[in-house]
């Protein structure tokens, strides 16, 4: 590719042509500060809307200050990137920002994650200089999942762009005209009205506290103080391999047992984990994909574990829901058996139980309080926390979970396989469902356990796998944008599969709306899932039908894989909620 | 009309129609023949100018001339102060202000006997005398219309009538030519973008069709937003074939064979001419497949605005187009390497768009000869505030101000002094008195923190407040902001704040330096044109008006007794006669006092409308 030569800071250097000033002085170690801009390549995701303008430099030559993010190097250019004119725009812009937002930070559920504090504070901004009105917008919690606090949005767009961009889901948009202009629902609906999916990857790019998650802390509590119930919580996958950075530790650190052991100080009857429903739902599943296999009928099956992918195939793609599984998700599935098989076994009315879980997803949140999602009329999980949430809930409850001790779960619903574990990754639940399936099928032992061709960041990865000799062809995809791809392709009959994971976040739960913010996030999420795999590696279950505690509760209590009562509390039509 | 399939066809149609104009044009005829022109621009139009086509048609056919008389309306004539306005030829009598019960008269003395309404005529403010011709009136007497050029003289719903000028010929001409010589006759005319920022069209066209693509687009921008500015769509009323064959030439210069006309949904009558002509050209065979046996393929489509001021600036317009939310884009790429759906495109102005078949007609060296060194041809202005001839003029590049303003515009109203003029929108400047002989044309009207704009032509009297006009220009921009853009966004409302609070006497000296400040920042940071050029009505105003400022700020003043909180109305008790009128005019009962006894106002319930002070017939009240 052709180079370009310029100088910045009287510096020079030479860049491929097309790279923006922000990539070039970045080169040069020159940290031109960013609000607005964020680029996360492993997910296809770039948002250079220049609307913060705290990026701006001097060009010689130019007018006027253009933005480094968004404008391309020329050959010869002549670049200051700290000027007075230059320094005292960008302390202009942003002190215009902060004087439209409230000043409410030592209240602000963002407060310090937010990345508009911490630019003020290092542009040592200690007073507010221009003090006028300030847009004022209804707090949005309609969804019961997803909260929005427009009062609170700086117009950076990261949202919208992550939302239409990469998910294709179009559900935000910028809205009205001047001072008031906000990004929001078409015609500033409540977003319950949109079509959302609350997959909530918005979440994971706002910079202020504009979209966070509708927070279950205060309910937790409640109930946890609450003699006359019996409060059980279950751990998604995902969620060890991230909370540890919430105390400071590496990036995806396994902290499975600390974890465990921070949840019974925090007060907790039984410590489960979603692992074992996930074993349980590839038992069910896996019998849902023999069925169909053999009957070649309703294919490709596509998973069900992903309220936020169940959300965009009701809203964007109708026509094939009768290709997903009936399976409730893991969550719902570890719900429903603590409010039966674990209620009748510890003789407690399953009313007086509430089921806690927490999760790395804003959707699961959603999920949980659906009509369909109950069992005999009693929901099977009462409150969601992120894992986000639950760190919070271990600082303000003394738990510091750097220095807890490693901790076993509870059994029955405690146990779980490498196989369980790695549903926090995407491809994970492909691998886990390939696993039984083939020894189901074949009534062969697996040597290798491994399908490392599903694995990966990229947008979708692909298998063909020989069972009875019969072609199985499977395809795991992460981010709607791809999984749009896939089932369009599929629609139009261009491409056929037989079994599709699919994961609403771009490399699955492990980058989920609810785990902790992570301002380098493309690694971050490598980590993660790297730290899942080394729990799989180290396991000796690694095949979900292995699972004792799963042959358990089929012998007492489930009779057989797909059975009536099985459909009755692990089975759901999956419709989203008018 | 049949299709007209060749260059020669086109010529013999010149032939056939070029005699419909002769009467207008005062070119003898034999016959006695008569013809009626009424404005149908939208001024006249809310006049009731349609009714008065009709009554004359109606009397006409009573008559039995229908062979001999014709009524018609016609594009605007321009001084719309004095509309509607009705020409009669070949005499070319200009009646003013002419109402459909003054019909009957006009036809019975003016085309039946031939002798003059004179109460309907023109009369010069200055000389008192009445003016028969237009020729002799002075708003007329130092326009030159070029881009106006049809406008009042053709019914711009007759594309016959547009042949007839020598209309598509230009078209003709062109498609016989290279796309490149045809871009280096543009270059040579030296014509600017008439939209605001003066980018030299041939260049312009040239970037576009050095991008090479199969498909490309030509834009008409008719979103027209200065506040007060009418020139593209009276244009596009009176007018609409010459857009349409300036768009044509356009698109062959580039390479592009579609074409779109973005026009606000507030202008019903340019849009409705706009689908008649574009419907008269496809079917005379001027738009579609195959132009004239040339193998070049064009047409138009029309695409309608929300009003949005903001799609006036062309990546706002693209994405507008592109059915996105209308807010501009970063700029590179420009749109003629990438524009309406990524494609290379070209935007270009109503009134330049009208500029460009009589370049081709006339020649390029014709063009390059009006105007002044830099900036070529005429300009059109909608000139209106305080002045005596509102109205549409145009005059070559290098007019000066005193002439527009004083020669044609007739001076201020009421005889006011003159305070200043603003140009350019809200993007523009206000240029005080000192300036009044500056040259008109792109460079000069910058080097006085002004610009040329799109024409709109603000004319303020020492009865405006110019801090408060700084504060009008402001709330506008507020409101039209697309939101993008932080500084923008926020930065001018913050501006807008400040001038509130110091036309409300509660400014203090800092918030003048902040002014400064924040503009700085705002025209420095600024994502597009609107955002950069917003606080030049403010950055004017206080380079040349700073005392006004200071009154308002130190003095708790507004000088020219406009901002309303500043203002005090009493009663000068020497002057006083206890008449009550005062009183019993006051809308809010603020005023007491018995009869012929002192009257006092309440000044905490006073809202000062002034209604005493137009009341009183002895001077009393006073305002301070």
């Amino acid at each position: 590719m052709k180079k370009v030569n310029l100088t910045i800071d009287g510096q020079h250097v030479s860049v491929p042509e097309g790279t923006t000033i922000l990539d070039a002085a970045r080169k040069l170690h020159l940290d031109i500060p960013t609000l607005c801009y964020l680029k996360l390549e492993k997910v296809n995701y770039l948002n250079s809307v220049a609307s913060c303008r705290i990026c701006v430099v001097e060009v010689e030559g130019r007018n006027n200050l253009p933005p480094a993010c968004a404008t391309p190097v020329m050959e010869g250019m002549q670049v200051t990137t700290n000027s007075r004119r230059v320094l005292t725009s960008r302390r202009k812009n942003l002190e215009l920002i902060i004087s439209n937002h409230p000043f409410d930070c030592l209240v602000c559920s963002k407060s310090t994650d937010c990345e508009l504090q911490s630019l003020v504070w290092e542009f040592g901004i200690n007073t507010q200089r221009y003090k006028g009105e300030r847009s004022t917008h209804p707090i949005d919690k309609s969804s019961g999942a997803l909260k929005r606090d427009p009062s609170k949005c700086i117009m950076c767009r990261r949202c919208e762009t992550m939302c239409n961009d990469v998910q294709t889901v179009g559900a935000l948009t910028a809205f009205g005209r001047g001072f008031r202009t906000v990004v929001a629902p078409a015609e500033m609906m409540p977003i319950a009205q949109s079509n959302c999916t609350y997959c909530g990857q918005c979440v994971s790019v706002c910079p202020t506290a504009a979209l966070t998650g509708v927070g279950y802390i205060h309910e937790t509590w409640t109930a946890l103080f609450n003699p006359k119930k019996h409060v059980v919580v279950q751990v998604a996958p995902a969620v060890r391999v991230a909370i540890g950075e919430e105390f400071g530790m590496p990036v995806g650190q396994i902290v499975t047992g600390k974890l465990v052991a921070g949840l019974r100080r925090l007060g907790f009857s039984a410590v489960f984990d979603t692992t074992f429903g996930a074993d349980l739902t590839i038992v069910e599943e896996g019998k849902e994909i023999m069925e169909r296999l053999e009957k070649n009928e309703n294919l490709p099956i596509l998973t069900s574990c992903c309220p936020g992918w169940i959300n965009f195939l009701n809203c964007h793609f109708p026509k094939l829901r009768y290709m997903v599984s009936t399976c409730k998700s893991p969550q719902q599935m570890t719900g429903a058996m603590v409010k039966t098989y674990y209620a009748k076994k510890m003789g407690i009315d399953p009313r007086d139980i509430v089921v806690v879980s927490v999760m790395p997803c804003i959707a699961k949140k959603y999920e949980s309080a659906l009509p369909s999602e109950q069992t005999y009329g009693i929901r099977d999980v009462d409150l969601v926390l992120t894992t986000r949430e639950l760190a919070k809930m271990f600082k303000e409850g003394s738990v510091d979970l750097r220095h807890m001790p490693e901790e076993e779960f509870d059994s029955p619903l405690g146990q779980s396989t490498g196989a369980g574990v790695i549903f926090g990754s995407t491809g994970g639940v492909l691998e886990a469902a390939l696993r039984t399936v083939y020894e189901k099928a074949t009534g062969k032992e697996l040597t290798d356990v491994n399908f490392t061709s599903i694995r990966g960041l990229q947008a979708s990865r692909e298998a063909s796998i020989d069972l009875n000799g019969r072609t199985v062809r499977v395809v795991a995809v992460s981010g709607l944008g791809n999984t749009r791809k896939i089932l369009e392709k599929i629609e139009s009959g261009e491409e056929k599969y037989d079994v599709i994971e699919i994961m609403a976040c771009p490399g699955g739960c492990v980058n989920g709306g609810g785990q902790p913010y992570a301002a380098e996030r493309d690694d971050v999420i490598e980590q993660r899932i790297r730290g899942l795999y080394h729990i799989d590696r180290n396991q000796t279950l690694r095949v979900s039908h292995h699972n004792p505690a799963i042959q358990a509760v089929y012998q007492e209590f489930l009779g057989e894989a797909g059975s009536e009562i099985a459909h009755e509390i692990l089975h759901v039509e999956h419709l989203m909620e008018d | 009309m049949p299709e007209i399939k060749t260059t020669t066809e086109l010529l013999e149609a010149y032939e056939q129609f070029k005699g419909l104009l002769n009467t207008r044009l005062g070119i003898a005829v034999s016959d006695e023949s008569q013809m009626i022109l009424v404005c149908g621009g939208t001024g006249c139009h809310a006049s009731q100018s349609n009714k008065i086509v009709n009554e004359f048609n109606r009397l006409i056919k009573e008559h039995g001339l229908e062979d001999r008389i014709q009524a018609s309306i016609s594009g605007c004539f321009g001084f719309c102060e004095k509309g509607p306005i009705v020409k009669i030829f070949p005499e070319g009598v200009f009646y003013v202000q002419v109402k459909p019960g003054d019909v009957p008269e006009l036809f019975e003395e003016q085309i039946l006997k031939g002798q003059k309404v004179t109460r309907l005529l023109y009369e010069d403010p200055t000389l008192k005398q009445k003016k028969a011709n237009s020729e002799d009136i002075n708003f007329y007497r130092l326009q030159q219309r070029v881009a106006l050029r049809n406008c009042g003289l053709i019914n711009p719903e007759k594309v016959e009538e547009y042949i007839a000028t020598g209309g598509f010929q230009s078209l003709a001409k062109v498609l016989s030519m290279t796309p490149a010589e045809v871009i280096e006759e543009m270059k040579k005319s030296g014509l600017r973008g008439r939209g605001g920022a003066g980018f030299p069209t041939g260049r312009k066209w040239e970037f576009a069709r050095n991008h090479v693509n199969d498909e490309k687009f030509v834009i008409c921008n008719a979103d027209e937003g200065d506040p007060g500015a009418f020139m593209d769509r009276s244009i596009m009323e009176g007018d609409s074939h010459s857009v349409i064959e300036g768009m044509a030439i356009a698109a062959y210069a580039i390479g592009a064979s579609r074409g779109y006309v973005y026009i606000r949904a507030e202008y019903p009558l340019a849009v409705s001419r706009l689908e008649i002509a574009i419907e008269q050209a496809r079917a005379c065979g001027m738009l579609g497949r195959n132009i004239l046996q040339s193998g070049f393929n064009f047409d138009i489509d029309i695409r309608l605005g929300a009003g949005a001021f903001v799609c006036g600036e062309e990546t706002a317009l693209i994405h507008s187009i592109e059915g996105r939310r209308g807010e501009p884009g970063n700029k590179p790429p420009f749109p003629a390497q990438s524009g309406l759906w990524g494609v290379p495109t070209i935007v270009n102005n109503v009134e330049t768009l009208a500029n460009i078949p009589i370049i081709y007609q006339k020649g390029a060296d014709w063009f390059n000869s009006l105007g002044t060194k830099t900036s070529k041809g005429t300009k059109v202005f909608a000139l209106a505030g305080k002045v005596n001839n509102v109205g549409l003029v145009e005059v070559p590049m290098g007019t000066t101000l005193r002439e527009i303003i004083y020669d044609i515009g007739g001076g201020i109203k009421n005889n006011a002094r003159f305070k200043s003029a603003q140009t350019g929108g809200p993007s523009g400047g206000c240029i005080p008195e000192q300036y009044l002989d500056t040259p008109i044309d792109y460079e000069s009207l910058s080097s006085i923190g002004s610009m040329m704009g799109s024409g709109g032509m603000i004319v303020m009297s020492d009865q405006d407040c110019m801090v408060n006009i700084a504060r009008f220009y402001m709330e506008f921009i507020v409101e039209e902001s697309c939101g993008r853009c932080a500084p923008c966004r926020v930065g001018n409302k913050r501006m807008l704040e400040i001038l509130t609070d110091i036309t409300e006497g509660r400014g203090c000296e800092e918030d003048l330096f902040e002014l400064r400040s924040l503009a700085t920042t705002i025209a420095d940071t600024s994502l597009c044109g609107l955002g950069q050029t917003a606080p030049n009505p403010v950055l004017s105003t206080m380079k040349y008006f700073m005392d006004e400022y200071e009154a308002h700020v130190h003095d708790s003043r507004c000088p020219a007794g406009v901002c309303q909180k500043l203002l005090k109305y009493e009663i000068a008790a020497e002057k006083c006669i206890g008449c009550t009128s005062c009183a019993r005019g006051c809308p809010v009962g603020c005023i007491s006092g018995q009869v012929k006894q002192l009257h006092t106002i309440d000044q905490t319930k006073c809202i000062k409308c002034g209604v005493c002070m137009t009341r009183c017939k002895f001077s009393a009240v006073v305002r301070n």
